[in-house]
């Protein structure tokens, strides 16, 4: 489903930083990958890489068969075809619930309006907040404007799923309906590569874990081998820090 | 002690109110003593004020002639209610004429000549104060349609990824701030409005009136202030709702035209109301291209009633109205916009 190849990218401002190095990775249809380490080992930006929110310098990305560094590739159609939920939300304040879920299926997909708020309704129950369809996102908590933004993803219809630290911004007694979502997602048969710091969610839903730092993978494998016995020594060091 | 405490309080409370009412009457005093040194300051060169001339540049009661057409004599005048009839006879020929009743100016028996006045209707009429107002009004709010047009466009562009649209338009914006607006409008005028009447003429085309240079002019100047409001506005939304959108699979115009901009238009109201305003008071430099706006009007009766002090207090007063109507208008919209 997505294959990468010797990803590098690097950051010139604020101060030089390579974010990744030869990254490389394979998610099979169906897998959840969950992408583990410190703050600024380069987590956020290989997933942000994936659907070109950065572009990466050099490697290769193929995504559901399509080469998405090639320039030829009409990067909107990937991305319409990979759903993203961010940390920070990112729901369109001047729209309600509804609307947001069903503006990119309009304007994107380019469904009618009946449909989209069928989908859109469809999704809000999935997702168990159906009754706060006609309400605007700052009347919404943290957890809930999360759902919403899954739901919002999940509307195109994605082959994929990249989530970037979903629950980091949330409060703690909210952090559990948000993986709710995502593990139910998951059970679905979703492909998903999550960001997150939940060892909780990784060691229950992860199929594979990947352990990266300073921008390079360290450390990949199921969740039974990471947990239990971590090869290398920088991972033993993270995984002692946080569980 | 509660007791003793509160009443301080009721002490400060008393205190604050006087020390408010005192500043307000101090307000008025001042407001007074102004107005009373300019009037005893005109009275010292024997102005004499003269409101009462005023309202005639505002409406004033045309007459309008009704003239024969032929040679001959009055020979009839019928009443009926209102109006007459006055029949002319002459040699040969017989016309009827129909006149106010208390507008008639002839006689039966009188002999009259062809352009003869045979009586007047009175007619209201605007004023070249009322003309000069509306011209203001008309030369704004066309400047401010495109000034709008623009600066969204250039606002936009200000923050192309293409370097040749975006170095044309800092160009162009540094260029438009960075030059006086009157010489602007002569520019326009006196060279590129040659240029194009000369072009036209050549192609035996008609010219292009005065008033369109001097709204081009103005719509120029505004547009690159609202094109850096607009910049400013696009920029203050935060990133992420262009990364959501563009991550939906929305093209970047999608997501200026469904996600950026209408949230950057509500925070952009405010700013964009006191370009405007100040666009209302700078058409008054317009004048000086021969389109006669409420200022170039107000100093034409000048000329003629020598009453400049009514009439530039006047003018004053009147763009405060516009600008003021327009600020209060801008504001609502503002409200409507935050409330929904």
């Amino acid at each position: 489903m997505i294959e990468v190849h010797n990803l590098n990218k690097t950051f010139f401002t604020p101060h030089k930083v390579r974010a990744l190095v030869n990254v490389s990775a394979m998610v099979e249809k169906g897998d959840v990958v969950v992408v583990i380490g410190p703050s600024g080992s380069g987590k956020s930006t290989f997933i942000r890489c994936l659907n070109q929110l950065e572009t990466a310098d050099s490697g290769k990305i193929i995504i559901d068969g399509i080469d998405v560094l090639d320039p030829k590739t009409n990067i909107n159609k990937v991305r319409a075809e990979v759903g993203m939920v961010f940390q920070s939300f990112n729901l369109f304040p001047h729209k309600t619930v509804l609307d947001n879920i069903s503006l990119a299926q309009r304007v994107v997909r380019r469904r009618g309006k009946e449909e989209s708020y069928q989908k859109a309704m469809s999704l809000l129950d999935k997702v168990g907040i159906s009754d706060k369809a006609n309400v605007y996102p700052d009347r919404l908590s943290g957890g809930q404007q999360q759902r919403v933004a899954i739901a919002r993803a999940l509307a195109m219809d994605p082959k994929v799923m990249l989530f970037d630290e979903p629950t980091s911004a949330l409060d703690p007694e909210m952090i559990g309906e948000v993986l709710d979502v995502m593990k139910s997602l998951a059970r679905e048969g979703m492909t998903m590569i999550v960001v997150t710091h939940e060892m909780g969610f990784a060691r229950e839903v992860a199929d594979n874990v990947i352990f990266m730092d300073e921008g390079a993978i360290v450390e990949e494998g199921t969740p039974e081998h990471f947990f239990q016995n971590p090869t290398h020594d920088r991972t033993k060091l993270f995984l002692s820090q946080i569980l | 002690m509660p007791r003793k405490f509160s009443s301080i309080i009721g002490g400060v409370r008393r205190k604050e109110q006087r020390n408010y009412i005192l500043s307000v009457i101090a307000f008025f005093i001042i407001l007074a003593v102004l107005v009373g040194g300019l009037y005893y300051a005109t009275a010292q060169i024997d102005y004499v004020w003269r409101w009462f001339r005023i309202p005639q540049y505002f409406v004033f009661k045309d007459k309008i002639p009704v003239q024969s057409e032929i040679e001959g004599d009055v020979e009839k005048i019928t009443i009926r209610g209102e109006t007459a009839e006055v029949t002319v006879k002459g040699t040969g020929e017989t016309a009827s004429y129909i006149v106010p009743a208390d507008g008639i100016t002839v006689y039966e028996g009188d002999t009259i000549y062809p352009g003869d006045a045979l009586g007047a209707y009175e007619e209201w009429k605007a004023g070249i104060l009322l003309q000069g107002l509306w011209l203001t009004l008309k030369v704004s709010f066309i400047a401010i349609f495109f000034g709008i047009i623009i600066g969204l466009f250039g606002g936009v562009a200000r923050i192309s990824s293409n370097p040749a649209v975006k170095w044309s338009m800092i160009a162009y914006i540094e260029l438009i701030r960075g030059s006086p607006l009157l010489v602007q409008i002569f520019i326009w005028y006196f060279v590129l409005g040659t240029l194009i009447n000369n072009l036209l003429a050549q192609q035996g085309m008609g010219q292009v009136a005065p008033l369109w240079f001097g709204v081009a002019a103005l719509a120029c100047f505004s547009g690159a202030y609202v094109a850096e409001i607009v910049r400013a506005g696009i920029q203050s939304i935060h990133r992420g709702q262009s990364e959501a959108s563009r991550s939906l699979g929305m093209t970047y115009f999608q997501s200026m035209h469904h996600v950026i901009l209408p949230q950057a238009f509500r925070r952009i109201i405010p700013p964009l109301a006191g370009q405007f305003i100040s666009l209302i008071k700078d058409s008054s430099l317009l004048g000086i291209i021969a389109i006669r706006e409420l200022t170039k009007a107000t100093r034409e009766v000048v000329t003629t009633s020598l009453q400049p002090f009514e009439l530039f207090f006047l003018c004053a007063l009147l763009y405060l109205v516009l600008t003021s109507t327009f600020s209060i208008l801008l504001q609502y919209i503002e409200r409507r916009t935050l409330d929904q």
